[in-house]
C-alpha cells in the first residue's frame, strides 16, 4: 500500500513537473541563447520570416533550436551595457514610469478599497460596479477621449499622460477590496472603542493586516506596467523618453542582442517576484477566496 | 487662544471622521477624482461622440454611426472574432487551471517548486514571447520541422485559420499559473470533513466534486473569470506586435479594429465600436454577478 502511494505520488509529480518545464521553456531558451554569439544566433534563426525551403547550398532552412551555446560568451550583454548607452537610458525611463505608478496606485487604491470593503455609504455597490467595468475595458475603448483629456490637461507628450492614468486605474482598488473583505469587523470595532477614527484604523489596523495583498499588488502592477507598450507609444512620441518595453518590442529581428536584452529586461521582474514570492502567493490566494 | 481653536477644529474633524459615510468619501476622494478624470469622463465623452456626426463640432447623428458600424464588414469580423476568442479561451482556461489545481492539491512532491514554475510565465516580456512564438510557429519553425519528420508539408501557421488556436495557446500558457494559484487557495479553504461526511453517505467521487468542490469554489471562480476576461484582452499586445495592423482574418480582434480606426481618425466608428464592446462586457459581468449571488444563497 505504502509503495503504491509513493509510485502514485512520484508519477503525479513527474506529470506536473513536465507541464512546469513546458511553461518554463521560453525563459530557459531566452537565458541559454543570451550566452551565444551573434554569429551563432544568425545561423540558428536567420531564416525566420523568410518563405524559403532550401538554402543556396541545398540544406533545409528550418531553425536550429539549441539549448546550449557552442561557445559561452557575455558578448551580447557587453554590447548592450557598454557599447549602447541608449539601452541604459531606456531602462531608466521604464523605472521612471513604473515606480510612480506603483507607489501612487497602491496608496490611492488602499484608501479607496477600505471605503469599499468596510464602510457603508450610499451608492457603494453601484460605484464599485462602475470601477469593475472600467477595469475590464481594453485600453482602446477610451483611447480618443483619453487623448483629448491628456491634451486639455497639457499632459500630451509627457510621462504624466502615462503615469496619472496608471495611478488611478481600478485594478488595485478591486484587488485590495477583495482582500480587506476578509478582515473581521471585530478588529475595527475594537479600535473604535479605543477612540480611533477611520484614518487611524486604516493606517494602524488595516494596512498592517493586508501586507500580503499589498505585496501581491506591487508585483502584479510591476509586471503589468513594465510590459506596457501601447500607452507610451501613443502618449510619448519622443523616442528618447520611451520605456524599454517599446524599444524591445521592435527588436525581434536583431538576433545579436535580443536575448540578452530580454534577460536584462526580465531581471527586475524575476528578482522582485522571487523576493516577494511567499507574500505574493499568499496575497493572490486570499484575494480570490471571498467575492 | 489660537491653539484652542486649532484643537477644537481637530476634534471636529476627528468626530466627523468617525461617521462612516463621511470617512468613506474622504478616503475615496483621491481615487474617485482621478478615476473620474482619466476613466469615467473619457468614457462618457466617448459614448457622446458615438452619437455625433463630427466630434469637433458635433451635430447629433442619432444611431447613424452605429448603423454604419454594423454594416461594416471588418467590424463584424472583429466583433465575432473577439467574442469567439473569449467564449472559447475563458472556459478552456477555467477547465485547465482547475484541473491543474486539483492535481497540485493532491499528494505530490516539490509542491512549492512546481507552483513557482507555473507562475513564472507571467513575467516573461513581450519581446521574448514573440521570438519564441516565431521560433515555433514560423514557416521555418520548430513545429514545421517536427511535422516534416512525419512527411507533413509546411504550413505558415500565422496565415491560416490555425492562427486562432496559436493565440489561444499563448494566452493559456501565459495566464494559467495565476489562476492555478487562485484555485489552489480556494480548494484549501474547503473543510475536509465535508468530504468525509459525503463519503459516509455514499456519495461517489463525481458527486463529491460536483456538489462540494464546485459549489465551494463559486466565489473563486467568479474572480478567476473576471481576471481571465481581462487577460484575454491583453493577448492583443503580443498578437499586434507579431502580426501588425492587419493580421490574418481569424485573429483580427476588436482592438485591431479600434486601433485602425484611431489611425485613420474615424472617431465615430471607434467610439461606437467601443460603446458596443462595453455593452457586451457589461452584460457578461452582470450575468456573472447574478449567477454568483444565486449560488451564494444556495450555499447558505
Amino acid at each position: 500500500m505504502r509503495v503504491m502511494t509513493t509510485i502514485h505520488k512520484s508519477l503525479l509529480t513527474l506529470l506536473l513537473g513536465l507541464i512546469g518545464l513546458l511553461l518554463l521553456f521560453p525563459i530557459v531558451i531566452t537565458f541559454t541563447n543570451s550566452l551565444m554569439t551573434g554569429g551563432e544566433l544568425l545561423i540558428n534563426y536567420g531564416t525566420i520570416g523568410k518563405l524559403t525551403e532550401v538554402t543556396a547550398t541545398g540544406a533545409d532552412t528550418f531553425v536550429n533550436l539549441k539549448w546550449l551555446p557552442d561557445k559561452v560568451t557575455l558578448a551580447q550583454y557587453g554590447e548592450l551595457l557598454v557599447y549602447s548607452p541608449n539601452y541604459l537610458l531606456l531602462f531608466w525611463n521604464s523605472a521612471g514610469l513604473v515606480v510612480p505608478i506603483i507607489l501612487g496606485q497602491t496608496a490611492v487604491a488602499a484608501m479607496a478599497a477600505y471605503a469599499f470593503a468596510k464602510l457603508s455609504f450610499r451608492g457603494r455597490d453601484s460605484l464599485f460596479l462602475v470601477y469593475l467595468l472600467t477595469m475590464l475595458m481594453p485600453f482602446q475603448v477610451t483611447l480618443v477621449p483619453n487623448y483629448i483629456m491628456a491634451d486639455k490637461l497639457g499632459l500630451l507628450h509627457t510621462s504624466g499622460a502615462v503615469i496619472l492614468p496608471g495611478i488611478f486605474a481600478a485594478f488595485g482598488v478591486f484587488m485590495l477590496r477583495q482582500f480587506m473583505l476578509h478582515i473581521p469587523y471585530a478588529y475595527i470595532e475594537a479600535a473604535k472603542m479605543d477612540g480611533a477614527g477611520h484614518l487611524r484604523i486604516f493606517l494602524t489596523v488595516i494596512v498592517p493586516m493586508v501586507k500580503p495583498g499589498l505585496a501581491a499588488l506591487v508585483v502584479l502592477l510591476f509586471v503589468d506596467y513594465w510590459n506596457m507598450v501601447e500607452q507610451p507609444l501613443i502618449f510619448i512620441d519622443d523616442p528618447f523618453k520611451q520605456p524599454l518595453s517599446v524599444f524591445l518590442s521592435r527588436l525581434s529581428g536583431e538576433w545579436d542582442t535580443v536575448f540578452a536584452a530580454s534577460m536584462l529586461y526580465m531581471a527586475p521582474m524575476v528578482l522582485l517576484f522571487l523576493y516577494a514570492e511567499t507574500y505574493f502567493i499568499e496575497g493572490v490566494q486570499l484575494s480570490g477566496i471571498k467575492g | 487662544m489660537k491653539k484652542w481653536v486649532f484643537l477644537r477644529a481637530q476634534r471636529g474633524i476627528a468626530r466627523w471622521m468617525r461617521r462612516d459615510a463621511a470617512a468613506a468619501w474622504l478616503l475615496l476622494a483621491p481615487s474617485a477624482a482621478g478615476f473620474a478624470v482619466f476613466y469615467l469622463i473619457p468614457f462618457v465623452m466617448g459614448v457622446m461622440y458615438s452619437f455625433m456626426s463630427n466630434a469637433s463640432e458635433g451635430g447629433f447623428a442619432g444611431l447613424a454611426n452605429y448603423r454604419e458600424l454594423l454594416a461594416s464588414e471588418s467590424f463584424r469580423k472583429a466583433a465575432s472574432n473577439t467574442f469567439y476568442f473569449s467564449a472559447v479561451s475563458v472556459p478552456l482556461m477555467l477547465a485547465l487551471s482547475l484541473g491543474l489545481a486539483l492535481l497540485l492539491n493532491g499528494q505530490i512532491y516539490l509542491r512549492k517548486w512546481l507552483r513557482t514554475s507555473y507562475v513564472l510565465p507571467l513575467v516573461v516580456p513581450v519581446a521574448s514571447v514573440i521570438i519564441i512564438w516565431q521560433m515555433i510557429f514560423d514557416w521555418n519553425g520548430v513545429l514545421n520541422y517536427a511535422l516534416s519528420w512525419f512527411g507533413i508539408s509546411r504550413v505558415d501557421w500565422m496565415k491560416t485559420e490555425a492562427a486562432r488556436n496559436v493565440v489561444i495557446a499563448v494566452y493559456l500558457w501565459k495566464n494559467v499559473g495565476y489562476n492555478v494559484i487562485l484555485f489552489l487557495a480556494g480548494l484549501q479553504q474547503i473543510p475536509k470533513d465535508y468530504y468525509e461526511t459525503a463519503q459516509l453517505e455514499g456519495a461517489g467521487r463525481f458527486r463529491q466534486f460536483y456538489s462540494i468542490t464546485l459549489v465551494y469554489l463559486t466565489t473563486t471562480t467568479f474572480f478567476v473569470v473576471i481576471m481571465s476576461i481581462i487577460n484575454s484582452f491583453k493577448v492583443f499586445r503580443e498578437t499586434y506586435l507579431l502580426a501588425g495592423d492587419y493580421p490574418h482574418d481569424s485573429i483580427y480582434m476588436l482592438q485591431h479594429y479600434m486601433n485602425n480606426m484611431f489611425v485613420s481618425l474615424d472617431i465615430q466608428k471607434l467610439t461606437a465600436a467601443a460603446a458596443l464592446m462595453v455593452c457586451g462586457i457589461m452584460a457578461v459581468v452582470l450575468g456573472l454577478f447574478g449567477l454568483e449571488r444565486r449560488y451564494r444563497r444556495f450555499m447558505e
